[in-house]
């Protein structure tokens, strides 16, 4: 099979447009809220979330001919548990700081509805290197969307923009001082949940007018 | 504090202040997609209070008998620097789904109406990140077994206010004239973002 004719280009760019996870398919909401604080943890989230869902979807495409339809279910978690521990150890390794932040968000990528969504709608009908292709494309689209949510609740809600390093974070810019001088105020509701809510829904329904989808009441 | 009164904050706290979906952003996918309808929204709310009571104390039991760092000392004195934590995520999720597969058989076996009316709602629940979330916090927090039952319980109840009151709303706006794009999930999510606003109101109260 060629990787990049059409079919598989499709593949990638419509979960990151018409398809997309969180805005149109409506999973992973959780996580996607919880770590939009800064955008770090947005980018650092995602990075994890694009290694689980890429091999969580080829290693269940490669066994899927075995897999018996009645307990898929127990399979998918354990496999999608095992790599999430992998991940999850590896983050305390070399990322404490961080993973002292994400807390319990890591360990919930076991029930990110995306994983175990697209193992069972797609990894468990398709080859793997389409199941792959399939879980780099809903990678990005969750990232895009978390990274869209967490730009604006730390650069509004907290007046900075950290990008990800090995320790506490790198603070790339921040609102000047002169800035906070002249009466410039952060709001700080957007750091709180109800601004991750709101923020999340006004970008949702950016995304579905970009995308020109409506959904059937 | 005394007993009971301390038992009583925990619940409060895990309904009111640091309520599982508004405060912790868990559970939200079956949160919206289900709270379309108000009866449903009950039967998945009560679904998760019985799941989330009965999976808590049951992880709470694994974790300090089998899986933290010490844990296995009743066995023999050499497994004092055993540990096993990290085997916490696979072990949790396992019993949640036995679990959610127990209750269902058992309530099929011995409750006819309870199982029409909650039973395609387990299934989904095995998946639902507050179930996990529930046990997790509960390890982060060091609860003692009786704290982790009341929590248990205060999760699934802040999870049963939050839906109800979500699919309430949804459905006396059914006739409001939504912009089409933002109708659905947009909705949803800005409607979920006032009720949290509004539950934050009880974060002042200090326990």
């Amino acid at each position: 099979m060629e990787l990049f004719n059409s079919e598989s280009k499709k593949i990638i760019s419509d979960p990151i447009n018409v398809n997309n996870p969180i805005s149109l398919q409506v999973l992973g909401i959780c996580s996607a809220l919880a770590v939009t604080i800064r955008l770090d943890q947005a980018i650092i989230m995602t990075l994890a979330v694009i290694f689980v869902l890429c091999s969580s979807n080829v290693i269940l495409s490669l066994i899927r001919e075995y897999i018996p339809a009645r307990v898929r279910i127990v399979i998918m978690l354990s496999v999608i548990a095992s790599l999430v521990s992998v991940v999850d150890e590896l983050l305390k390794a070399y990322l404490y700081d961080m993973s002292k932040q994400l807390s319990v968000f890591v360990g919930l990528i076991i029930t990110n509805c995306i994983i175990m969504g697209r193992a069972e709608a797609f990894a468990l009908k398709n080859s793997p290197s389409k199941a792959f292709l399939d879980g780099l494309g809903n990678g990005f689209g969750y990232g895009l969307i978390i990274i869209i949510v967490s730009f604006f609740r730390e650069l509004f809600g907290a007046g900075t923009i950290t990008l990800p390093d090995g320790g506490a974070g790198y603070v790339l810019w921040s609102i000047p001082e002169s800035w906070y001088a002249a009466g410039y105020e952060n709001i700080g509701l957007l750091v709180l949940s109800p601004g991750a809510f709101i923020i999340l829904g006004l970008v949702i329904w950016a995304q579905r007018e970009m995308a020109g989808i409506e959904e059937e009441a | 504090m005394s007993g009971l009164e301390h038992y009583l904050s925990i619940f409060t706290k895990a309904v009111f202040i640091e309520n599982i979906v508004l405060a912790y952003f868990l559970g939200l996918c079956s949160f919206l997609a289900i709270s379309k309808n108000i009866n449903a929204s009950v039967g998945i709310g009560m679904a998760v209070v019985v799941v989330l009571t009965i999976t808590a104390p049951i992880n709470w039991v694994l974790w300090e008998f089998l899986l933290d760092k010490g844990a296995l000392v009743w066995i023999s004195e050499d497994f004092k620097n055993t540990d096993l934590g990290f085997l916490k995520l696979i072990v949790f999720i396992s019993v949640i789904a036995a679990m959610v597969q127990l209750v269902e058989m058992f309530m099929e076996r011995f409750s006819q109406s309870l199982y029409n009316s909650l039973g395609i709602f387990l299934p989904l629940i095995a998946v639902n990140c507050s179930i996990l979330g529930g046990s997790l916090f509960m390890v982060e927090r060091e609860y003692t077994i009786s704290e982790t039952v009341v929590y248990g319980f205060g999760s699934g109840v802040g999870f049963f206010l939050a839906i109800v009151a979500l699919a309430s709303i949804r459905y006396r706006i059914r006739y409001s004239n939504i912009p089409p794009r933002l109708q659905g999930v947009g909705m949803a999510m800005l409607l979920t973002g006032l009720l949290s606003m509004a539950f934050m109101a009880f974060s002042g109260i200090d326990l």
